[in-house]
């Protein structure tokens, strides 16, 4: 992983920006049918900063980042994206955010440089083989720059929707368990990126039910249980053992009230 | 706009690359000319009279077929977040899908009137542009509902049942107007003749885009 | 409440709707008694008509605002449009079957109407396809939009393709100017039935909102 392949792909960068809320979340609700999904989510979040939200599958981490992403309308509470009121404007909030998510967004019959060059257009930036090539350096698939999407395995192609974050110009980043598929050369990467990525002013939000990655990159740990953020600490000094602990606590209190 | 025509882009490649839609689609015309021969019987002078109709049947139940799966490639890839996501005016997107119906329409309706023209002995040379401006019109208002039709009933379970149902009303002037006009065209006779059923034609498209531009963002949501 | 008193003075004017028709209105010379039906058919159309703008309206309304009122009111006149619907090409069937000898023709109105009433079940069929509220409301809004506009466009088409074929036959009012009684006939059902439609209307926004409650 080439960290000159990052500098090169910024290209002009925009000026930091000021340090405004990028997630105002307050009191979010979401039920589908007869299930009560998130209860009374809250949730603030700073520009330079990350969060990682730990919870098992099932507790709704997904639910709550496809919310913060505006792609599902919370069934209560308020949302704001960088200042803007992401449920009566998403379409303004979507321009800064990317989310990296389970499916990852590839075509299968087109190439990695097709895939790049679509979803690049349709971001609206800048699509010129130059740089979606250097892009494809930076998360060294630029071997198999030509060769079509289904031959790539889960890494690969968790890699093409990086190497497509890397061409826009998000402000907010939503990971759905990014670490997973990826070797140990490429969670390096990725936690150097995502360090980068807040030094220039950006923000994230990681989900993820694995305790090793994940927890280095961030700011501060979010623990969801319950329908609601159960637990939320800075990252700094909180050792591996004394979270699974406070996590599985959590997670058996959250059974034996629910 | 650029993202209208890099979604064509992305299909038209993808089709290029796959084949699944057209092969099957050409098959399913190949199929349908046995099944309207047997359906009317040995006699030639029944096919010619019914031609028109049988024409209009063939590009519906491929449009039927085709149109359904609009948006298939992107529920199969796990990419329809992403349209979702991707900012600025989502009727570019429904433009772009729009477009490529046509042109898969468009091969598969040229396949058929070659088909037509060898199985039944027909001659269309001396009409041909008059009978491509009504194929334009009418594949035009099928491709923009079925366009439409098929963003909705993408995400839903019964949508091999549903898309039809709604579908196939909604149609019902393109339908009428397509083969009167077809009908006009292929006797021989004046444009002027159809003028009427292609002015409605004409109006019957501008009604379905404009809906389906304005309404399409509300459909790509979630 | 407001809604009993529609309720009460819809069955006052069926009522008289039904006096009228049978009591008022002039026997017909060549078709006799069975013309009577016309009372039925043609104020059940209207309202049908009636029903389906407001569908149109709680489509935009809901597309516009995202406020689940607007999707209550079009399930809400969505359900009756299709029942009058239903109740026009019946009564319009059995108006024509003296007449025709046959229990259908495709009559350029009967046509349409049939089209209309494929139309608006589907709508309901996707309705009920679709569980989860504000995608189901979305879906509804832009099929019910594209039906409202169709509605014209349906409505020329069936009635050109008919004159192709065969003249128009006649399912409608005498030829102006209509005779008094059967003018004041025809407002006193159409009135009823209008009245009948806003009843079932609010009775069927409120039993969907109470529904909704229950639910969420």
């Amino acid at each position: 992983m080439t960290a000159t392949g990052l500098e090169a792909v910024r290209g002009a960068t925009a000026p930091p920006p000021a340090s405004d809320l990028m997630i105002q979340a307050v009191h979010l609700r979401k039920i589908f049918g007869p299930t009560s999904v998130l209860d009374d989510v809250s949730l603030e979040l700073g520009a330079g900063h990350g969060v990682t939200l730990l919870g098992a599958n099932g507790t709704g981490k997904t639910t709550l980042l496809r919310i913060l992403a505006t792609l599902v309308r919370p069934s209560g509470g308020s949302l704001r994206i960088a200042g803007v009121d992401a449920v009566k404007a998403p379409d303004t909030a979507r321009g800064v955010i990317d989310l990296v998510g389970h499916g990852s967004w590839v075509y299968e019959d087109l190439t990695a440089l097709e895939n790049l060059r679509f979803w690049t257009t349709m971001g609206g930036h800048d699509a010129a083989p130059a740089r979606l090539r250097t892009a494809l350096e930076s998360v060294e698939l630029d071997t198999v720059a030509d060769r079509r999407a289904r031959t790539f395995s889960a890494g690969m192609k968790r890699r093409l929707a990086l190497a497509r974050v890397l061409l826009g110009r998000a402000r907010l980043l939503l990971l759905d368990e990014p670490f997973t598929g990826l070797d140990r050369a490429g969670r390096k990467w990725l936690s150097e990126y995502l360090m980068s990525f807040k030094a220039r002013g950006g923000a994230f939000v990681l989900a993820t039910h694995s305790f090793d990655a994940g927890i280095g990159v961030a700011d501060r740990v979010a623990i969801l249980a319950g329908g609601r953020i159960a637990l939320e600490r800075p990252a700094a000094g909180l050792g591996l053992d004394d979270l699974r602990r406070l996590y599985d606590d959590l997670a058996m209190g959250a059974e034996a009230g629910s | 706009m650029r993202r209208a025509w890099i979604v064509v882009w992305k299909d038209v490649l993808s089709e290029r690359r796959s084949k699944e839609s057209l092969n099957a689609l050409v098959f399913f015309s190949i199929l349908l000319l046995f099944v309207f021969q047997f359906a009317l019987g040995p006699e030639r002078a029944r096919v010619e009279a019914a031609l028109p109709g049988l024409l209009w049947l063939g590009f519906i139940l491929a449009g039927l077929l085709a149109f359904g799966r609009t948006f298939l490639v992107e529920r199969e890839n796990d990419c329809w977040e992403g349209l979702v996501l991707s900012p600025g005016d989502k009727s570019a997107i429904y433009l772009g899908k729009l477009a490529g119906n046509v042109l898969l329409m468009a091969v598969v309706e040229a396949v058929l009137l070659v088909l037509f023209a060898v199985f039944f002995g027909l001659d269309f040379t001396g009409v041909l542009p008059a009978l491509c401006l009504v194929l334009a019109l009418g594949t035009l208002g099928l491709a923009a509902v079925g366009t439409l039709f098929g963003a909705i009933t993408a995400q839903l379970r019964a949508r091999e049942l549903l898309f039809p149902v709604l579908l196939l009303p909604a149609v019902v002037p393109i339908l009428l107007g397509a083969v009167s006009a077809t009908q006009s065209v292929i006797l021989g006779q004046p444009l002027a003749e159809a003028a009427a059923w292609l002015k409605l034609l004409a109006a019957a498209d501008l009604v379905y885009l404009v809906v389906g531009v304005l309404t399409f963002e509300f459909v790509l949501e979630g | 409440m407001a809604v009993r008193t529609l309720g009460w003075l819809a069955v006052l004017a069926l009522v008289a709707g039904v006096a009228t028709a049978f009591g008022y209105a002039p026997r017909e010379v060549v078709q006799g008694n069975v013309q009577r039906i016309m009372y039925l058919h043609v104020p059940a159309v209207l309202t049908a008509y009636l029903a389906f703008g407001l569908v149109f309206l709680g489509s935009v309304g809901y597309l516009l605002t995202r406020r689940p009122g607007w999707d209550r009111l079009a399930l809400a006149a969505a359900e009756p449009g299709v029942i009058f619907t239903g109740i026009t090409i019946a009564s319009g069937s059995i108006w024509g079957k003296p007449t025709w000898g046959t229990w259908w023709t495709w009559d350029a109105r009967l046509t349409s109407t049939a089209v209309l009433f494929l139309v608006y079940v589907g709508y309901l069929l996707l309705r009920g396809m679709i569980d989860e509220p504000d995608r189901r409301a979305r879906a509804a809004a832009v099929v019910g939009i594209l039906g409202t506009a169709n509605i014209p466009i349906v409505h020329f088409s069936v009635k050109w393709w008919r004159a192709l074929h065969q003249p128009a036959t006649i399912l409608g009012p005498e030829p102006s100017p209509i005779a008094a009684p059967i003018a004041l006939t025809l407002v006193v059902n159409w009135l009823a039935f209008t009245l009948l439609l806003l009843y079932l209307v609010a009775k069927r926004t409120e039993i969907a909102r109470l529904e909704d409650l229950h639910a969420g």
